[in-house]
C-alpha cells in the first residue's frame, strides 16, 4: 500500500535524461577504451602472427602454429642479431650508467665553472637528430681509421645515452632532501659512508630507471647503428633488412617476448612497491 | 686532536662567534656558554641567527670567525661526525629506506659499538614506541616520527643534544604533550640539550636558561621567570607575552626604590629592575599584574588614576580590558575570573593600581614596538 503510493508520488526520470547521464558518468571510460586499443592494434597485430604458420613471409594468415615460438631461432641470423643487440645493450648501459650518474652529482650537488653550460650541454646529444649524429660519428671513426663495427657501435650507444641517464639520475638527486646527508654525517658517517648508506640507495631507483632507459634506448636504435656498425648485425638492423624480403615469424616471437617481460618487470615492480608502502 | 674531540665533554662555550654571508651577518659576534646538563634554549623570530648558530656547533656550517668549544677541546673546524653532538632536525630527516630499528642504530653502527639491539630497544621503550621497530619512517605519524628522530639522537649519549624547532610541524595538542615529554626524557637521560625555537612558549615551558636572540646577538639571557618578570630591552618585554610600557621620567631615589613621573602621576619601582640609563625611562607593567577598582575606591601600591574602560573581551579563564589612559595611550589589563563575573563595563571610570615590585624600567630611547609584531599567534594560545 505504502509502496504503491510511494511509487506513484516519485517522478520518474525521462529515458532521454537518462541516456544522457549515463553516458556523461562513462564518457571517459569509453574514452579509455578507444585510446587503448588505438595503442595496442600493433602489439596484438605483433603477438597474434607470430603463431603464424608463414613460412618465408609474414604477411598473410595461413594457419596457426606453435613451431615458431618453440624454435625462435629458426630463422637464419635473427638470434645473433638479438645477442649483438643485447651485447651492445648491456655494454653501453653499463659504460653510460656509470658515466652519466657521475655526471649528474657532479652538476647537481656541486657548484663549479661551467656548471650551467655543461648542464646545457649534455641535453645536446638529446636534441641533435639522430640522422646527424649517426653520420658524424661516423666520419669522426673514419678520419681516426676506426673501421665501424661492434666496438664503434657501442661508443656511439653510451654518447646518446649517458644524456638520458644524467637528467633522469639528475632529477632524483635533486629531490633529495639533502637534510638527509646532514643527517647521516651528524651520526657520525664520514662522507664516503653517508655516500654509500644514504645517498646511493635514495638515489638508486632513479639509477636503475636511467639504466633502463639506456638499454631500451640501445636495443632499439637503428639510425645511429646503421652508421656505425658496419657488417654487423644488431635485431634493427636485421628486421629493417628483412622488411624488404618479409620479416620471419621469429622476429614477431621475439618481439613479443620482449613485450611481455617488460611488462611482467613493471608488474612485478608495482607489486613489490604496493607491498613495501604497507 | 681529530680524535679526541669525539670524547669531548662538558660545558659548551661559544666564543665570539661569527657568521657572515656576503654582506649579511647571520651570527655576531656572540659568546655564550651553556653549561653541562641544562636545557637550554634559544629563543628568537626566523632570521635571527639561531639556526645559524645551531648549525655551526653541530659542524654544518663553518663559522667566519670565533671559536666553539666543548670541555676543554677545541671543536671549531672539525666535521659533523667528528663531533660528540646529534641533532634532531626540523622535519626530523629520518632516513626513508631504512626500518625505525635500523634508523636509530645508524649513529651506533657508524661508531662500531657492540649491543646494539640492546641499545635500540631501551631508547625505544623509553620513547615508547617498541612495537614501531620494523615499520618505515613513512608509516609513522608525525608525532611518533618526532620521537623516533629524537630517540636516534639521544641513543649516542652525546655530550650535546641539539633541537631544531623540534615540535613545529606538530599540531597544538601533541606540542604540548611532546614539551613536558621532552623535558622529562632531558631529566631523565641527563644530557645537555640546547633548543631552538621562536615560540616563547615552548621555550619557557621547557628550558632552565632562555637566550633571547635578535639579528644575531643575543638580546638577553636567563631563566623563564627573569626574561619575564624583568626584561632588560622594550624587544625582550613584547616577544615574551605582551607588556604595556608607558613613557616617564626618573624624578627621584627613595632608599631601594626610584620614583618615576608618569605623565604627571608618581609611581615607584626597585631600583635593581631599572635598566635607563639616564632620567628618561619607559615603565613597563604585564597586564596581568594590573588590577582595576572603580573610582573613590581604595587602592594598594602604584596606582594610576584618571582612566576609563575602553574594551571588554571575556574569554574565560581571564577578562581582557583595555583601558584608555588620560594621555591618550590604552594599556591592557588581564583580570582573573576568580570571582566569575565581569565587574566593570564599557566607559567605567577606574584606577589601576599593581605591586610597585612588578615593575620594570627600560632605557627612554627604546623602540617600544621591537619584537611585539613577530609572533602574532602567540597571544591566542594564552
Amino acid at each position: 500500500m505504502t509502496q504503491k503510493l510511494k511509487d506513484a508520488t516519485i517522478p520518474t526520470i525521462p529515458i532521454g535524461a537518462r541516456i544522457q547521464r549515463w553516458i556523461g558518468r562513462n564518457l571517459i571510460r569509453i574514452y579509455a577504451i578507444f585510446a587503448f586499443t588505438y595503442l595496442f592494434i600493433p602489439v596484438a597485430y605483433t603477438f597474434a602472427f607470430s603463431f603464424n604458420d608463414s613460412g618465408k613471409s609474414n604477411l598473410i594468415w595461413k594457419g596457426f602454429t606453435l613451431g615458431n615460438w618453440q624454435n625462435p631461432c629458426g630463422a637464419p641470423e635473427v638470434c645473433s642479431a638479438l645477442g649483438n643487440s643485447i651485447k651492445i645493450g648491456f655494454l653501453a648501459t653499463f659504460f653510460a650508467t656509470i658515466l652519466g650518474t657521475m655526471i649528474a652529482f657532479a652538476i647537481g650537488r656541486h657548484k663549479f665553472r661551467g656548471r650551467s653550460t655543461s648542464n646545457l650541454l649534455i641535453f645536446l646529444p638529446m636534441a641533435t637528430p639522430e640522422i646527424v649524429m649517426g653520420a658524424s660519428l661516423l666520419s669522426l671513426f673514419l678520419v681516426f681509421k676506426i673501421n665501424p663495427g661492434f666496438w664503434p657501435t657501442v661508443i656511439a650507444h653510451i654518447v646518446f645515452c649517458i644524456s638520458f641517464v644524467v637528467v633522469t639520475v639528475k632529477a632524483r638527486i635533486a629531490s633529495l632532501d639533502p637534510r638527509l646527508e646532514q643527517a647521516a654525517m651528524d651520526l657520525y658517517a664520514n662522507e664516503f659512508e653517508t655516500f654509500r648508506r644514504v645517498t646511493l640507495p635514495l638515489v638508486a631507483p632513479g639509477i636503475a630507471g636511467a639504466a633502463l632507459l639506456a638499454f631500451s634506448l640501445s636495443f632499439d636504435d637503428f639510425i645511429i647503428t646503421n652508421f656505425n656498425s658496419g657488417t654487423l648485425t644488431t635485431f634493427p638492423k636485421f628486421i629493417y633488412v628483412s622488411a624488404a624480403r618479409g620479416i620471419p615469424a621469429q622476429a614477431n616471437v621475439i618481439g613479443s617476448a620482449m613485450f611481455f617481460l617488460a611488462l611482467t618487470l613493471v608488474i612485478v615492480g608495482q607489486l613489490v612497491n604496493r607491498r613495501k608502502v604497507r | 686532536m681529530v680524535k679526541a674531540s669525539i670524547e669531548a665533554r662538558g660545558d659548551l662555550r661559544l666564543t665570539r662567534l661569527t657568521k657572515t654571508y656576503g654582506d649579511f651577518t647571520a651570527v655576531d659576534d656572540l659568546s655564550l656558554t651553556i653549561p653541562k646538563g641544562s636545557f637550554f634554549a634559544l629563543l628568537g623570530p626566523s632570521g635571527c641567527g639561531k639556526t645559524t648558530t645551531l648549525r655551526m656547533i653541530a659542524g654544518l656550517e663553518e663559522p667566519t670567525a670565533g671559536s666553539i668549544h666543548l670541555g676543554e677541546t677545541d671543536i671549531t673546524t672539525t666535521k659533523p661526525y667528528q663531533r660528540p653532538i646529534n641533532t634532531v632536525f626540523q622535519n626530523y630527516a629520518l632516513f626513508p629506506h631504512l626500518t625505525i630499528f635500523e634508523n636509530i642504530a645508524f649513529g651506533l653502527r657508524r661508531r662500531g659499538q657492540k649491543d646494539v639491539k640492546e641499545a635500540v630497544e631501551k631508547v625505544l621503550n623509553l620513547v615508547e614506541l617498541p612495537h614501531l621497530a620494523q615499520r618505515k619512517p613513512t608509516q609513522l605519524s608525525g608525532g611518533q616520527q618526532q620521537r623516533i628522530a629524537l630517540a636516534r639522537a639521544i641513543v649516542n649519549r652525546p655530550a650535546l643534544l641539539l633541537l631544531d624547532e623540534p615540535l613545529g610541524a606538530l599540531d597544538l595538542k601533541l606540542r604540548r604533550q611532546m614539551q613536558i615529554e621532552l623535558k622529562w626524557i632531558q631529566k631523565e637521560v641527563g644530557l645537555t640539550f640546547v633548543h631552538v625555537t621562536h615560540d616563547q612558549e615552548e621555550a619557557m615551558t621547557m628550558a632552565d636558561t632562555i637566550a633571547v636572540m635578535n639579528e644575531g646577538q643575543i638580546e638577553q639571557m636567563g631563566s623563564p621567570a627573569d626574561l619575564y618578570d624583568n626584561p632588560e630591552t622594550a624587544y625582550v618585554a613584547n616577544f615574551l607575552g605582551q607588556s604595556n610600557l608607558i613613557k616617564g621620567t626618573i624624578s627621584g631615589n627613595d632608599g631601594d626604590s626610584l620614583i618615576v613621573d608618569l605623565y604627571g602621576q608618581k609611581i615607584s619601582l626597585p631600583k635593581n629592575r631599572s635598566h635607563a640609563i639616564d632620567n628618561s625611562t619607559y615603565a613597563g607593567i604585564r597586564p596581568e599584574k594590573f588590577r582595576i577598582s572603580l573610582l573613590n575606591t581604595e587602592t594598594r601600591g602604584n596606582v594610576l588614576t584618571g582612566g576609563h574602560i575602553e574594551d571588554v573581551s571575556y574569554i574565560g579563564v581571564s577578562t581582557q580590558y583595555q583601558v584608555e589612559m588620560p594621555w591618550g595611550q590604552e594599556l591592557m589589563v588581564f583580570e582573573q575570573n576568580d570571582d566569575g563575573v565581569a565587574p566593570f563595563n564599557k566607559g567605567d571610570a577606574v584606577n589601576i593600581s599593581w605591586e610597585p615590585t612588578f615593575t620594570f624600567a627600560l632605557r627612554g630611547d627604546e623602540d617600544v614596538t621591537a619584537g611585539s609584531q613577530i609572533e602574532p599567534e602567540v597571544l591566542d594560545e594564552e
